[in-house]
């Protein structure tokens, strides 16, 4: 069958760069890693654990308070925290280090208030260097608590109520519930967005180098450019990917345990706790502070920043950025959505046991961090671009010169490993309301396999479709390190203009690039707090 | 580039001076995943060999007064903050602050500029450079464009507007440039930095030169 050998292909293409970095390790020629070995490997190391193990802690205790809090107590303004929160999800870590650092920096406003009012100079106070590993981890905790607080929220929102009610006719308060029966219950949850959040992390690349801590990523693009060395960056790469993939691993595990915690399926309304007093304060100063910190401030950074520029500002370089961007966004986007509606259908069509490494190999890639993509991708395509052309002028006496690595191309099959799944389990979840009694009766009223197409099957998932292309779209134009890497000869971004101003020290200059990055990143955002708006109707 | 006031002019000479105790907690500098610093120690391998270069490397880590990081902006700032005298930086940076905003002026004029090796090699230098690759389509564009930059019109714009020294002598330099006064930079072929920056990094790697 055409369709299944088209799906072989595509895994195989797709699986080709992860093949391409494991098989480096077992290159003979061990001098750059030997190198690393002695130098600077366990400095990578240290780092990127430190960062990872400290976002993860810091995205549970923010995300799961955050989620309990509004979804168990009740507080003025709850309902606004209950999407407000999503917020920070908007603003890449990256661009969130821009706006601190301007922000926190020796020369930024808040130091400078400092001094002048107390009349101090450098050395007679103590402030955090916000360029450490302390800052980076505050950073990206900032913008990935989200991920952790969604999963949180909708483990509690789902815990029977009886469970609660049990635990409270046994006389134990809020807290002691909160502790022994609700935290375990939604344990899986929460373990999962914290693997999401540190596997950002790990893949991070914009905000370590801006703050000039060396780990995996920044040593990958040091190896390879720096010292020259594809194998080198390959072997890194491929001990990042271990740290990855066992995070992979543990979400995956601690997910296929969630189902059986659901103890009944009786979901009453949630009799939400009212806070009074001082923890009421409490909980809206904590509330409050995670919007602020993690969205608010760093917008209106950005915004008094593009104020001060003044006309400056947009320039037609701007512009053309964006057309640029959302160009490249929407062809990708689009490109995506017609593999995924490839292997969707596939899938559907073929229940047979080969299915499942297929799936699991397309989805592998959105754990891939951006670096380590873009050099699975470079060294078959210039292997490729080379043979060809050496091929070419053999026989025919054309040179080819680089066809695919130098072009839109590359830069397209990182997006398609990276954002596959995104798209895919999208498109998936849209197919699988559409039940094969559907098509048989439609059959029997004479309904041809166009007829069923355009009659049934698109109507029905149309939403799907627009939301895969939407969040392929939004998450190619906040994507930096791949883009940085694969992107054509004077082809920019927003993405990679914010970073180039930024390594340029250019700061101030980022903000129109960097806030419609964040404006573009609010749209998913919304379409998760709508869902959210309406778990909480069918609840209360 | 020291902090006015500080430190004597005549207190400093050679890149290699650096390594001095005198320095010692006394250095800013940016990390070694930035090209400047590639080159700048790629360009003492070629003059004064690996070993000693190694050395070099691991006495000016010795002095720095904190970890290397920000970038060249950020080393002027932290010797205006006092973290430092000495910060190794290009001189468009300083040139950029200059002419920004009032805050940044305000710190940039604190700074004076000194070029080290004026008695041997000169001083190190970067480029804004421009090649053409052998099996490009649009050759003679190309070298209409490299005329162009390279052109009186382009190098005025690069020395009044960017900071940048031009590379044609008969340009007028701008003011701010001009102030810091003629100097010999080393005429040590770019082509030999390239080839030896992988070396340069795993020996800035050996010395702890984050």
């Amino acid at each position: 069958m055409i369709l299944r050998l088209v799906m072989v292909l595509l895994t195989l293409v797709l699986a080709t760069p992860l093949i391409v970095i494991v098989s480096n390790l077992v290159d003979p020629n061990g001098e750059v890693l030997s190198h690393l070995i002695d130098t600077v490997l366990a400095e990578y190391l240290t780092n990127s654990f430190i960062i990872m193990i400290g976002v993860g802690l810091g995205t549970v205790i923010l995300g799961v308070s955050a989620a309990w809090l509004t979804s168990m107590c009740q507080f003025p303004g709850r309902g606004i925290f209950e999407w407000a929160l999503l917020l920070p999800m908007a603003i890449p870590a990256y661009i969130i280090a821009y706006s601190y650092t301007g922000l926190l920096d020796f020369a930024g406003p808040i130091q400078t208030f400092l001094r002048d009012t107390f009349n101090l100079s450098y050395g007679d106070y103590y402030f955090p260097e916000i360029r450490s590993l302390g800052g980076a981890i505050s950073m990206l905790t900032l913008v990935l608590f989200p991920y952790v607080y969604l999963l949180a929220r909708a483990a509690f929102i789902n815990q029977s109520i009886c469970v609660l009610d049990v635990s409270r006719t046994l006389g134990y308060g809020p807290f002691r519930t909160f502790k022994t029966v609700a935290l375990p219950l939604a344990r899986p949850a929460i373990i999962a967005g914290a693997s999401i959040a540190m596997m950002e992390t790990l893949a991070d690349y914009g905000t370590v180098e801006y703050f000039g801590i060396a780990t995996f990523t920044t040593g990958i693009l040091r190896t390879w450019y720096g010292l020259d060395s594809a194998v080198g960056a390959s072997q890194l790469a491929s001990i990042l990917l271990i740290f990855v993939f066992s995070l992979v691993f543990l979400e995956q595990y601690s997910r296929r345990h969630a189902r059986y915690h659901h103890t009944s399926q009786r979901h009453q309304a949630i009799d939400r706790i009212p806070l009074l007093g001082k923890a009421k304060v409490s909980a809206i100063l904590f509330c409050s502070a995670l919007v602020a910190f993690g969205f608010l401030i760093p917008a209106a950074q950005f915004l008094t920043w593009w104020i001060s520029l003044g006309s400056e500002a947009i320039s037609s370089d701007y512009l053309q950025l964006i057309t640029h961007s959302v160009e490249l966004a929407l062809i990708s986007a689009l490109f995506i959505l017609a593999v995924a509606v490839i292997f969707a259908y596939g899938k559907r069509l073929n229940k047979s046991a080969w299915m499942n490494p297929v799936m699991r190999i397309s989805s592998l890639g959105y754990a891939m961090p951006g670096t380590v993509v873009a050099i699975g991708v470079l060294i078959p395509l210039t292997w490729f671009d080379n043979s060809l052309d050496s091929f070419m002028r053999e026989t025919f006496d054309v040179s080819t010169g680089l066809l695919l690595s130098g072009s839109l191309a590359g830069l397209l099959f990182a997006y398609l490993i990276r954002f596959l799944t995104l798209s895919l389990q999208t498109v998936d979840s849209g197919l699988e309301r559409i039940k094969h009694s559907m098509e048989e009766a439609a059959k029997t009223m004479g309904y041809g396999h166009r007829e069923i197409l355009t009659k049934i099957h698109l109507p029905i998932l149309r939403g799907s479709l627009l939301t895969a292309i939407l969040m392929v779209f939004v998450d190619v134009l906040k994507e930096l390190p791949a883009t940085l890497v694969l992107r054509p000869f004077d082809f920019n971004t927003l993405a990679v203009k914010a970073f180039e101003l930024a390594s340029d020290e250019r700061l101030m200059e980022t903000a129109p690039y960097a806030l419609t990055i964040v404006a573009v990143g609010i749209i998913p955002v919304i379409f998760l707090s709508r869902s959210i708006t309406k778990t909480r109707d069918v609840k209360s | 580039m020291y902090v006015k006031g500080r430190l004597d002019p005549k207190e400093l000479s050679t890149y290699e001076a650096l390594t001095d105790s005198k320095w010692k907690k006394r250095i800013c500098i940016r990390s070694s995943n930035n090209i400047y610093n590639q080159s700048l120690v790629a360009s003492l391998i070629k003059h004064n060999g690996e070993e000693a270069t190694q050395q070099w490397a691991k006495g000016l880590v010795g002095n720095l007064a904190r970890k290397p990081q920000g970038g060249d902006r950020d080393q002027i700032k932290a010797a205006v903050a006092g973290q430092c005298d000495i910060a190794v930086a290009n001189t468009y940076y300083l040139a950029g602050m200059l002419n920004a905003d009032a805050k940044s002026q305000a710190i940039a004029k604190q700074i004076a500029v000194f070029w080290p090796n004026q008695n041997d090699r000169g001083t190190h230098v970067n480029v804004s450079g421009a090649a053409i690759i052998k099996h490009s389509k649009n050759q003679a564009n190309a070298i209409k464009l490299i005329e162009y930059l390279s052109g009186d019109h382009a190098q005025q714009w690069y020395a009044e507007k960017n900071g940048e020294y031009p590379v044609r002598d008969n340009i007028k330099m701008s003011s701010t440039l001009a102030a810091w006064g003629n100097f010999k930079a080393d005429t040590l072929s770019l082509s030999e930095l390239g080839r030896l920056n992988k070396d340069a990094v795993m020996l800035m790697d050996r010395a702890g030169w984050r």
